[in-house]
């Protein structure tokens, strides 16, 4: 077996994914089920001149992760449910002040200190609408371990693309499960550094000013220009304002600059959509059962398919409506009470046939629960 | 350097009340960091929310303004990320230690070499009056129309308690002497804690009928006395001013140098 092969928890291929992107600092608190990713980083990290540290809560840890970015290193922190909770306040502030970071929420069930050991889906609106005020957001996710490590370098890319906080959501199946993982080679995956300014020193530098393709370059802090960050709406020069055209143009900025390249952010994978009657869409360990099923099923001569969603933020609208425009059910497989269903709902036409096949009981979804329910819908009995 | 460099006139004017003491921080800070010959581009100032973050906008560094009570916990991430930076992180009251508290006590704990300014007005001025942790039992506050029940912290004493190993206070009446002490904060390797009592006629004063800005620094003058003195001793209700707390300690980003020349001799 080639060296560089490895059979790992979901939570190693992150912290694999987060070494190769160029993580420089992980600040963490501890929290189940995402917690072996701050204990691996603490002893990778130091080896190659990084930084660990461990906070006093979630809110500190998210705090220092932006600071750091805003230092010029590559931060990220990781989490779950409630300490994602408590990291909304920081979340928007790195989305006010464009600050990249990757933000990884191992998801366990809630409300609440809910269920921390077993598996769940339920953070994908907490991911989507947790802060306050009009803003977009990135968040991927991934079903296995390959994926998991991609998903993390393209956190990386993204946040430095876009300058914005970039929202991991894994379940814990697949932050604990062990799996095989190939680690690439070094160059092998293009990694992106964030866009850093040409303006020297002395010249007037507009730290928020976009250029014509929106994109902002950065400065660091300790570098030769002196700038204001601020959580408040801001003029160009990172001065507070409330000057109505500036928060109107700038609440347009933060959500434009995500929307509008919805395209090239959307990550999903097809499987026997070409001529699927029946489109299932699911995404993390429940789209590894439903992959099953579809295979399974198509041995049987069963018209189904599947879009596994690795991009969950900016719903891949656009993927999910071609997918399913000659679909006679839509099926959405998922582990909570129906997060992803709703933006399915508003992506196709057909909405009446949307189904959601769910277990939102910290179980594990299977395939007979899958099956079961296809009989009903394709109106076969039980 | 003049002390006007050190200011982003553009910025200005500031969003202080006529009389606020803060104005007299910003001032003794900029003395101290022109008498120590600071480098502009190796200075961040990281601030929370109230009136006394609007600090960091006036001075020309590399100024964080972040989230109410949040600012040390930023700035460990930037002093980590770049120890050769000196970082000096201005607080209210209520920032520092009601909704920052935690940050506050684990900043201290670990000697993280960061200057914490704390300005101390006992009041809650941004947000219009209510109490905060400083406030005082029987004072009065919009949200304590009867006077507060809560008892307040003894700065000096919770920093040395919580590991901060330059520990001080003084008031915005003492103008060289603050200017002074927040130099001493800043050279001072380790983490630093300088309580700083600044008036708040505009809420603080008004409603507990203490006078104008003038009475009030005059009150601070009355008030205080030097560490150890013997003013004290005759008037236990004196409160002292000056440094308590002066000691050499292992520093945070030192330490984890260290940890980080251990994992690579190891590896």
């Amino acid at each position: 077996m080639s060296s560089n092969v490895r059979f790992v928890q979901g939570n190693e291929a992150c912290v694999e994914g987060a070494l190769y992107a160029g993580l420089d600092f992980f600040a963490g608190y501890p929290i189940t089920p995402s917690t072996e990713i701050a204990e691996l980083l603490a002893g990778k990290l130091p080896k190659r001149g990084g930084k660990f540290i461990q906070m006093e809560d979630e809110i500190a840890s998210l705090c220092a992760i932006i600071a750091a970015s805003q230092a010029g290193k590559k931060g990220m922190t990781a989490t779950s449910g409630p300490g994602f909770s408590l990291m909304q306040e920081a979340l928007g502030y790195a989305v006010m002040a464009e600050i990249p970071c990757v933000i990884t929420s191992v998801m366990r069930g809630g409300p609440s200190t809910g269920v921390p050991t077993h598996v769940s889906q339920s953070d994908v609106n907490q991911a989507r609408w947790g802060t306050h005020g009009d803003h977009s957001i990135i968040c991927l996710t991934a079903s296995n371990h390959q994926d998991v490590f991609a998903m993390t370098v393209e956190a990386f890319n993204m946040s430095e693309t876009y300058r914005t906080p970039v929202i991991l959501l894994f379940d814990e199946i697949v932050g604990h499960m062990r799996e095989k993982l190939r680690l690439p080679e070094p160059g092998e995956v293009p990694l992106v550094e964030r866009l850093r300014t040409s303006v020297k020193e002395g010249v007037n530098y507009h730290p928020y000013l976009p250029r014509e393709d929106g994109r902002l370059p950065m400065s660091d802090f300790g570098g030769v220009h002196r700038y204001n960050v601020t959580g408040l709406f801001h003029d160009m020069w990172g001065f507070p304002t409330d000057n109505p055209k500036i928060v109107r143009e700038l609440t347009r900025h933060l959500t434009d600059k995500i929307e509008t390249n919805a395209e090239a952010i959307c990550r999903y994978k097809s499987f026997f959509l070409e001529d699927a009657k029946h489109v299932f869409i699911s995404y993390g360990s429940a789209a590894r059962t439903v992959r099953q099923v579809v295979e399974e099923r198509r041995l049987m001569g069963e018209k189904y398919g599947m879009l596994e969603l690795q991009t969950l933020w900016p719903f891949p609208y656009a993927a999910v409506r071609e997918a399913c425009a000659q679909a006679d059910s839509i099926v959405v497989v998922e582990m909570n009470l129906g997060q992803v269903v709703d933006q399915v709902k508003l992506a196709v036409d057909n909405k009446d046939r949307v189904f959601l096949i769910n277990r939102f009981d910290s179980v594990f979804i299977k395939p007979e629960n899958i099956i079961d329910l296809m009989r009903l819908i394709q109106g076969k009995g039980v | 350097m003049a002390i006007k460099d050190y200011i982003r006139e553009r910025f200005l004017p500031h969003i202080w009340c006529p009389g606020c003491g803060h104005g007299i921080v910003l001032n003794g800070l900029l003395h101290a960091v022109d008498s120590l010959g600071m480098k502009k581009n190796d200075m961040v100032m990281v601030s929370g929310i109230g009136c006394s973050s609007r600090i960091s906008g006036y001075v020309d560094f590399h100024t964080l303004h972040t989230l109410h009570g949040r600012a040390l916990a930023f700035a460990t991430g930037i002093k980590l990320c770049r120890p050769e930076l000196n970082v000096i992180v201005p607080m209210g009251d209520g920032d520092a230690l009601a909704i920052g508290g935690n940050h506050f006590i684990h900043a201290a704990r670990r000697n993280i070499n960061i200057t914490a300014l704390v300005m101390n007005n006992r009041i809650y001025g941004m947000t219009g009056g209510q109490y905060s942790p400083l406030t005082g039992p029987g004072r009065l506050a919009t949200t304590a129309p009867l006077g507060t029940v809560d008892q307040m912290f003894d700065v000096p004493a919770l920093a040395a308690a919580a590991g901060a190993t330059f520990v001080a206070r003084t008031t915005t009446f003492h103008v060289k002497e603050l200017a002074k002490i927040i130099a001493k904060a800043i050279t001072h390797k380790g983490f630093s804690v300088v309580e700083i009592l600044s008036q708040c006629p505009t809420y603080y004063g008004r409603k507990n009928k203490e006078g104008d800005a003038v009475a009030m620094m005059l009150r601070y003058k009355e008030a205080t006395t030097p560490v150890g003195s013997k003013a004290k001793q005759e008037n236990p209700q004196l409160l002292e001013r000056g440094v308590f707390v002066d000691r050499q300690a292992p520093e945070y980003c030192e330490e984890y140098d260290k940890t980080i020349q251990r994992a690579q001799a190891r590896a």
